[in-house]
């Protein structure tokens, strides 16, 4: 190779990776001035302002055509964009919500910031990934960050053990996923998933299956899709309540989206359509039916993201361009709902233990006592149980249509029919939200605090958003227009 | 020459998976963090016979050299007392050992030769233009050079929260 001429599509390449430049260097600029200024004031801000950036430019790149940079090592723009602009959405509303979140708790750590910052680095490279090399190295940034997210307060051992077991497993299911890179790379003699294509045009050689069974073993285990959902409900319980938000909406983001375009660009796909559709149905049953007997908040949202995983599976399973593009729409509707959930969680915990041990009728009453956060839990719980006219019900449409069209009609039945299961759990939180009477313990500590303007304001954004979402189709058609 | 590799690949592959097994089956973590090492200098060797030397000397510095320090780190934070004792080596295992690996090998050597399953590694000079230490570092710096630096990212990340976990007073 000429090495003069190596870099000479460096600066074209950085100015359309600016979201990228920007998170990374805050995250290294925010490391420095946590060490110098220990829990300063601004630290969050710089956090929030940096994705904010990040974010702004993404928007704008959306309507752009889609295109390489780095030697094909990420795409930009499109689809792409699209992505980075939901996690790094998320990775804002996030740092809103878990700032006064921290200082309340008393777990005020600067760190938490740059490691939020290195997460969104990481799920924007994998996001956006082109290669499985980026792939694994993005996967790679983004679990380690939050593997330390999970148990960075020690206080109690509830976090600490949720972090150890999410390490043990995430590391075993990263030796599956790197073991089915070296083979799918050994198959085909290339990393770059767009070159993968053409070797595999006669049908593959089962060292090639192997590599794909293996790199889906790695992909489920991240998507928290049944069998490899053990992890799930341990991590979100135990995780401070807003990164528990953070990383059940981005990581989840990026790692569909790079699954997707993995399906879409490398594979053929007659040959994984019906097992992606098994995995939907266990994931789909499984996750809802054990959501109905938990009494704990964040496990029974947990489960319930299990099941979202499933739903956004049967995108997937119909294999697609319809498919594809109704799993990125459910991926950003999703996003929004969930952190909502989790952001209104987050307020209404007093165990002090991160609400990893809180039961669900502890909140008795509630929904009258602090209407704000009774009334947008009411529209997100009615969203994840995809009711009109709101976001989650065009979500699920956008999912279980187009498998429908692939023949899967049993799948979207399926579908359905688990939906109408979780309607009794996401339903039940309002009714002990505002029918129940409330425990004078309870009613007690609920007067005792006040809701921040900021996390006010994010709620109340996402409630907006997903009445947007369920009525408007501007979203459903961007999303549509990418593949 | 001709025949020394296959043959030492042979050597070394038999070797490999008994000290493999020799770790997995020994009670004591010393003896078995012994077997380790003897399995990836062993590893290490096949890639030698392969003609892949940087891998080889990669293998050596990384896993040989800075994992097990680490592993006998572990190993000496643990309570040795509770442990079972060492047996002392006697010098007729030893030679048994070494008999019947050679034997062993060489059997397999011959049943392979016989149907014709020797390994193939690719010549000296196409070794060198692929696997050379330049080259590597070429990639590494154009091609590559995204990935690199995330994962310059990705390692800061992770020091600064091993530090962040392991402080003695949470914060």
């Amino acid at each position: 190779m000429d090495l003069s001429q190596a870099y000479a599509s460096m600066t074209g390449d950085l100015a359309n990776t600016m979201s990228l430049l920007i998170v990374a260097l805050a995250g290294l600029a925010l490391v420095v001035f946590d060490a110098f200024k220990n829990r300063h004031a601004a630290t969050p801000w710089i956090a929030g302002l940096a994705l904010t950036a990040g974010f702004v430019f993404e928007v704008s790149r959306i309507g752009s055509a889609e295109g390489m940079a780095y030697y094909n090592m990420l795409r930009t723009g499109g689809s792409a964009a699209f992505v980075n602009a939901l996690v790094l959405g998320s990775g804002v509303l996030s740092v809103i919500l878990t700032a006064p979140y921290l200082k309340r708790i008393g777990h005020n750590i600067g760190e938490a910031y740059s490691m939020i910052l290195f997460a969104t680095v990481g799920m924007l490279v994998l996001g956006s990934a082109n290669n499985l090399v980026t792939v694994f190295v993005g996967l790679e940034t983004m679990s380690i960050c939050l593997y330390i997210l999970t148990g960075f307060i020690r206080s109690g051992p509830g976090s600490t053990e949720s972090a150890f077991k999410y390490f043990l497993l995430g590391a075993f299911s990263t030796g599956f996923f790197l073991y089915g890179i070296a083979l799918l790379y050994g198959a085909t003699g290339t990393m770059d998933i767009s070159a993968m294509r053409d070797t595999v045009a006669d049908g593959g050689s089962i060292v090639f299956w192997a590599g794909v069974a293996m790199l889906l073993v790695g992909f489920l285990f991240k998507v928290s899709a049944a069998p490899f959902h053990m992890w799930t409900p341990d991590v979100y319980q135990g995780a401070p309540t807003t990164i528990t938000g953070f990383m059940s909406t981005a990581s989840k983001t990026a790692a569909f989206a790079s699954l997707i375009l993995i399906l879409n660009v490398a594979l053929p796909g007659e040959r994984w359509s019906e097992v992606l559709a098994v995995f939907a149905v266990i994931t789909m049953v499984l996750g809802n039916v054990i959501a109905l007997s938990q009494s704990n908040i964040k496990r029974m949202l947990a489960y319930s993201s299990i099941a979202h995983a499933g739903y956004i599976l049967v995108g997937l399973a119909a294999g697609s361009a319809d498919g594809y593009s109704g799993a990125l729409f459910y991926l950003m509707v999703y996003t929004i709902m969930n952190i909502g959930a989790f952001g209104v969680i987050a307020l209404l915990e007093w165990d002090k233990k991160e609400g990893s041990e809180q039961t669900l009728d502890s909140l008795a009453g509630i929904g009258y006592k602090k209407p704000l956060l009774g009334w947008t839990m009411a529209v997100f719980m009615f969203s994840l149980a995809g009711f009109p006219p709101l976001g989650g019900f065009l979500g699920k449409w956008a999912v279980f249509a187009p498998a429908v069209e692939a023949g899967y009609v049993w799948l979207a039945i399926v579908g359905v029919l688990t939906s109408a299961v979780s309607a009794y759990y996401y339903l039940r939180v309002l009714v002990v939200f505002f029918m129940k009477p409330e425990d004078a313990q309870s009613g007690a500590a609920a007067t005792n605090f006040v809701i921040p303007k900021s996390s006010a304001a994010v709620l109340i954004f996402c409630v907006v958003l997903l009445f947007l979402l369920g009525v408007t189709t501007y979203a459903i058609e961007l999303t549509g227009s990418f593949f | 020459m001709l025949m020394t590799a296959p043959i030492m690949f042979f050597v070394f592959a038999i070797v490999a998976l008994a000290a493999a097994l020799g770790m997995l089956l020994s009670k004591n973590p010393v003896s078995s963090a012994l077997w380790l090492i003897l399995n990836l200098f062993c590893v290490a060797g096949l890639y030698l016979t392969l003609n892949a030397e940087f891998i080889a000397v990669i293998q050596v510095l990384v896993y040989a050299g800075a994992i097990m320090v680490l592993f006998v780190f572990v190993i000496m934070l643990l309570n040795l007392a509770e442990l079972p004792d060492l047996k002392k080596v006697e010098w007729r295992r030893i030679i048994a050992f070494t008999m019947g690996m050679g034997l062993l090998s060489m059997l397999t050597f011959i049943s392979a030769n016989a149907l014709d399953m020797l390994p193939n590694p690719p010549s000296l000079a196409a070794a060198a233009e692929n696997g050379s230490v330049t080259n590597l570092g070429k990639a590494l710096f154009t091609v590559y050079a995204m990935p690199l630096e995330i994962i310059g990212i990705l390692l800061l990340a992770a020091t600064i929260g091993a530090v962040v976990i392991a402080k003695r007073k949470p914060v």
